[in-house]
């Protein structure tokens, strides 16, 4: 398989201790398969994301195996780490719209990356030009600086730049999050082109709006205060969500065709435990409408027929009824 | 020199042009700013120097044992306990030590008026055009581009020179209605990113006035930024007061620290190697404005959670 | 990009008016008949001189004109390059003067602002880098910048010219030299050029350093230094964007300084007598010789928006968003 991760741990340092934000997380992601990972903020995702491919200054890896196409990722070792990056592993990070520089014409600092990364810029114009044609950009914009881009064309043309070397894995971090919903839904398909194309093996795509996945992904994995809640094919989870927290999640999505004059959108009460002091047991459970005494140790996760779940009740009685506790009004 | 005439910024230089890492939030607990405070060397040592400074300024004129302008039969001792000239005599035999306590005094006046009355019109400038925009806001720009690309000091010297006019107040005066423009572009740069936060759009459906949404909400938010703007107006002011002093526009009735350096060169001191002439003057105000940036570096690193050292 | 300029010349056309006003004006804020007040303090001993100034002056303020028509012939004479004459020098006209002492003063001030802010900028961003440049670098450019420029140039003239007599103590060139275009002589002019020229350096050096460190640790965390880290291009390709964008406001910063490097070469000018605008000033200060004072204010004013402009010019080349922005962004 493309992504293979093992109990993966990594902690924030700050002043007040180590923020637990990814507390033992592993899953695979196969060759050719699109893992959305989904979740509300602070719950792990991005940082999940960002650490596969480079931690930032206050992250700090504390244990757990990454393994892509069967090698190992040296994720602790910033310098190891710049083999497989952009050749094997890539990002289109978050704030896309930012990352060139402002004062180079485009055209010119694709160069001057490939040249850094040892890539002959001669052989890949062809493919350059052919990609941006993919994306619906004129070559034109090789000449252009960045602020001459709208939003989306900067956001299409760092989509191009991070596959260039055809990575087997691509991370997408909330590369739809600033921008308009039809704009929302080319991305989301070139996404999905790219990878049936193979110009990229395997994507994890980042996001905390589930609409966006249920488009794009193949698997959806829904992540809650740093560890793994339900793992599903995309449009089983949508249809038929087992964890307490996806089912919240799911049905406090709006649903096209209902006047929410009648019915009113319900949120999830509480607010996800902070992350310095996790509680024991599941996370989840303070919130949970389905928590019994049982929760407070913690579930563990147990996969089967595809599908993943890290919740005690949801394993032993999959089609509990939820109570309906919240009122409406 | 990086951003201002005579002082950097612990940031970019032209403020106007590059966002400043200004407080991204009101300060969350005066106990967590006091915490990093206490622990900041370079806020405490800065602080410590300009507070000894201080100490000196304000009890110095006190126990000297001359008047700073009292001319003495010792004409250029050498520091010595004899007769208390614990800095020695300048040619004249004035006492060097009650000339010094007695400029530092001055320097902290300078600071403080010239200082101060940049800050106000910075902020009345600043804030305005940055809160009103338009009109309003193109006016106050012109204003500023126009004092600012002025060469302050050389106008300084026409008025100063014409008028005759030679205190420190007047001085400080002018020196604060002529260096706020830097001041002026920068917070006006502020203003604008913290005008489109909601809680002024609150702010102003409520109804509240202008000016009180300005200094009720706009101003506590930037109260640490305004502060280390002052405390750079300040350090400023100094420099170029003693700047003017020593060109021979400096205040009279009085001894300031620019002019012993002045009337130290004039005496041909170097030549005669009267070192306790025109060392302390100019040591005094590389310690004073020097820890005053010091201390600037190390209230930004407090205020900005993200140049904190791990 | 023609609006650009418009607009700049226009705040410094604005800016010279208002100079220039200012100029006229001062005289005639001073309490009285300025023409006797000033004949009071000139104190002239050469009746002959006495009679030429007061004529001199009467003409300048054209004390039975309409105030409007005196501001008019000001900016006539002006036009004309008449600044006056000077009293003390008598009967040399100001612009002789100024004409005499603009190239010492540009001599100092061109190469220190440009060897400051090219040492400053390079020694600033190798500090950002190196920890160990940055824990002595950092502290000494604070300790530069707070110097005051005439202090730096006292304590330099006083170790190395006075005490150990490596330089000259003062003046442009040795009384007794030849003044022909030699090597000999032109050796003679560095050698004295150069003391004053480092106390300049020295402080503005300061300030680069500090902005310069700042702005690339700054740029350091910036996005694209962030996407290129992820996408594992190395760190000189890093720094060297970094270092291109940190540069920009470095240029503006240069017309920022300009004030203070100028106040500063004037006072490291009295300390030398060395015999730039600053020295002419410092005895047109002393003697009063107000006419002295006012031309030197008006070339000054003029050398800052030149600079201003050439500044302006030159950060529209190298800051591609700047043309853009003029000609309108395509999406």
């Amino acid at each position: 398989m493309a992504l293979h991760v093992e109990d993966l741990r990594v902690y924030y340092r700050t002043l007040a201790g180590d923020v637990k934000a990814l507390d033992g997380v592993s899953f695979d992601v196969a060759d050719g398969e699109i893992m959305g990972l989904a979740g509300e903020s602070g719950c792990g995702k991005s940082t999940l994301g960002k650490s596969l491919i480079r931690l930032d200054g206050r992250m700090r890896y504390v244990g757990g195996h990454v393994l892509l196409d069967g090698e190992e990722l040296p994720i602790w070792d910033d310098a190891a780490m710049n083999a497989f990056r952009f050749r094997r592993i890539s990002i289109v990070p978050q704030y896309a719209m930012s990352a060139l520089n402002p004062i180079r014409k485009i055209g010119r600092m694709i160069h001057e990356l490939l040249r850094s990364r040892g890539v002959s810029s001669n052989g890949i114009q062809k493919e350059i030009d052919r990609r941006l044609e993919l994306v619906g950009l004129d070559r034109s914009v090789l000449d252009l600086y960045p602020i001459e881009l709208s939003g989306g064309m900067k956001q299409r043309v760092v989509i191009v730049i991070s596959t260039l070397l055809d990575p087997s894995l691509l991370i997408a971090d909330e590369i739809t999050s600033a921008l308009d919903v039809s704009t929302q839904k080319a991305v989301a398909q070139t996404l999905v082109e790219f990878r049936d194309r193979r110009f990229v093996k395997s994507m994890i795509v980042i996001t905390h709006d589930i609409a966006v996945l249920y488009q794009v992904a193949d698997t959806i994995l829904v992540m809650y205060a740093g560890k793994l809640a339900e793992k599903a094919p995309a449009d089983e989870i949508v249809a038929n969500p087992r964890h307490p927290y996806t089912r919240l999640l799911v049905s406090s999505l709006p649903e096209v065709g209902v006047r929410y004059a009648e019915k009113q959108l319900v949120g999830i009460p509480g607010r996800p435990p902070s992350l310095l002091e996790p509680p024991s047991g599941c996370r989840f459970r303070d919130r949970c409408p389905l928590a019994t005494a049982r929760c407070t140790q913690e579930p563990p996760w147990v996969e089967q027929d595809g599908r993943g779940i890290a919740c005690w009740e949801a394993s032993a009685a999959p089609a509990a009824a939820l109570p309906v506790a919240v009122e409406s009004g | 020199m990086s951003a201002v005439p005579t002082a950097p910024l612990a940031s970019p230089s032209d403020p106007s042009e590059v966002e400043i890492p200004a407080p991204a939030r009101p300060m969350s607990g005066f106990r967590e700013t006091l915490h990093f405070a206490l622990r900041n060397r370079k806020l405490v040592f800065g602080l410590a120097m300009t507070s000894a400074l201080l100490l000196i300024a304000l009890i110095g004129p006190f126990i000297a044992q001359h008047g700073p302008l009292a001319y003495g039969t010792d004409l250029a001792l050498r520091p010595t306990t004899h007769g208390g000239y614990w800095f020695g005599t300048t040619l004249q035999g004035q006492d060097v030590f009650a000339q010094f306590v007695n400029g530092l005094r001055l320097a902290f006046i300078v600071g403080a008026i010239g200082g101060g009355i940049a800050a106000v019109v910075a902020m009345a400038v600043g804030f305005t055009a940055g809160y009103r925009g338009g009109v309003v806001d193109e006016v106050l720009n012109m204003i500023t581009n126009v004092v600012l690309v002025i060469p302050t000091f050389a106008l300084l010297l026409v008025i100063a020179a014409y008028l005759q006019v030679r205190g420190v107040l007047p001085e400080a005066v002018f020196i604060g209605l002529t260096s706020w423009p830097w001041a002026a572009r920068a917070l006006r740069a502020q203003t604008f990113s913290l005008v489109s936060r909601d809680f002024v759009d609150m702010a102003r459906l409520s109804g509240r006035s202008s000016r009180k949404i300005i200094v009720k909400e706009i101003a506590p938010n930037m109260s640490s930024y305004l502060f280390m703007m002052f405390i750079l107006l300040f350090g400023s002011a100094i420099l170029i007061a003693a700047t003017l002093d020593f060109i021979g526009l400096g205040p009279s009735n009085t001894i300031s620290l620019g002019q012993m350096m002045q009337l130290s060169v004039q005496n041909a001191a170097l030549q005669l190697h009267l070192w306790w002439w025109f060392l302390p003057p100019g040591l005094a105000i590389m310690a004073l404005v020097g820890s005053l940036y010091v201390m600037n570096v190390g209230l930004d690193e407090v205020f900005n959670p993200k140049l904190r050292d791990m | 990009m023609l609006r650009y300029f418009a607009r700049k010349l226009f705040v410094y056309g604005l800016t010279f008016i208002v100079a220039v006003t200012v100029d006229w004006a001062i005289p005639h804020l001073m309490p009285g008949n300025p023409v006797l007040a000033l004949m009071s303090r000139i104190q002239a001993q050469d009746p002959q001189v006495s009679q030429t100034m007061y004529h001199h002056y009467m003409r300048a303020f054209n004390l039975d004109l309409p105030l409007w028509k005196q501001y008019g012939y000001f900016w006539v004479s002006l036009a004309h390059g008449d600044l006056g004459t000077s009293i003390v020098q008598f009967p040399t006209p100001v612009s002789s003067i100024i004409l005499h002492a603009a190239p010492y003063t540009l001599a100092l001030l061109l190469p220190a602002i440009l060897l400051s802010w090219y040492a400053g900028n390079k020694v600033g961003a190798l500090a950002a880098r190196r920890k160990v440049l940055d824990n002595s670098a950092l502290p000494l450019s604070y300790a530069l910048t707070a110097t005051p420029y005439m202090w730096l140039a006292i304590l330099l003239s006083w170790t190395l010219a006075v005490t150990w007599r490596v330089f000259p103590v003062g003046f442009a060139y040795d009384p007794t030299a030849i003044r022909t275009l030699s090597w000999t002589f032109v050796g003679n002019l560095a050698y004295h050029w150069f003391l004053p020229f480092l106390s300049l350096f020295l402080v503005a050096f300061g300030g680069w350093a500090i902005g310069m460190r700042n702005m690339i640790i700054y740029e350091l965390e910036s996005d694209y230094a962030h996407y290129l880290g992820a996408l594992g291009a190395p760190q000189r390709l890093v720094r060297k964007y970094a270092f291109r964008n940190a540069v920009l406001p470095q240029v503006t910063g240069l017309a920022l300084a300009l004030g203070a490097i100028l106040s500063g070469a004037l006072v490291t000018e009295i300390v030398f007598s060395y015999p730039g605008l600053g020295f002419q000033i410092y005895n047109a200060i002393t003697n009063q010789d107000y006419f002295v004072i006012q031309g030197i204010f008006l070339f000054i004013i003029i050398g800052v928006l030149v600079a201003n402009f050439i500044i302006d010019i030159v950060y529209l080349i190298v800051d591609p968003r700047t043309r853009i922005g003029m000609e309108g962004g395509r999406s």
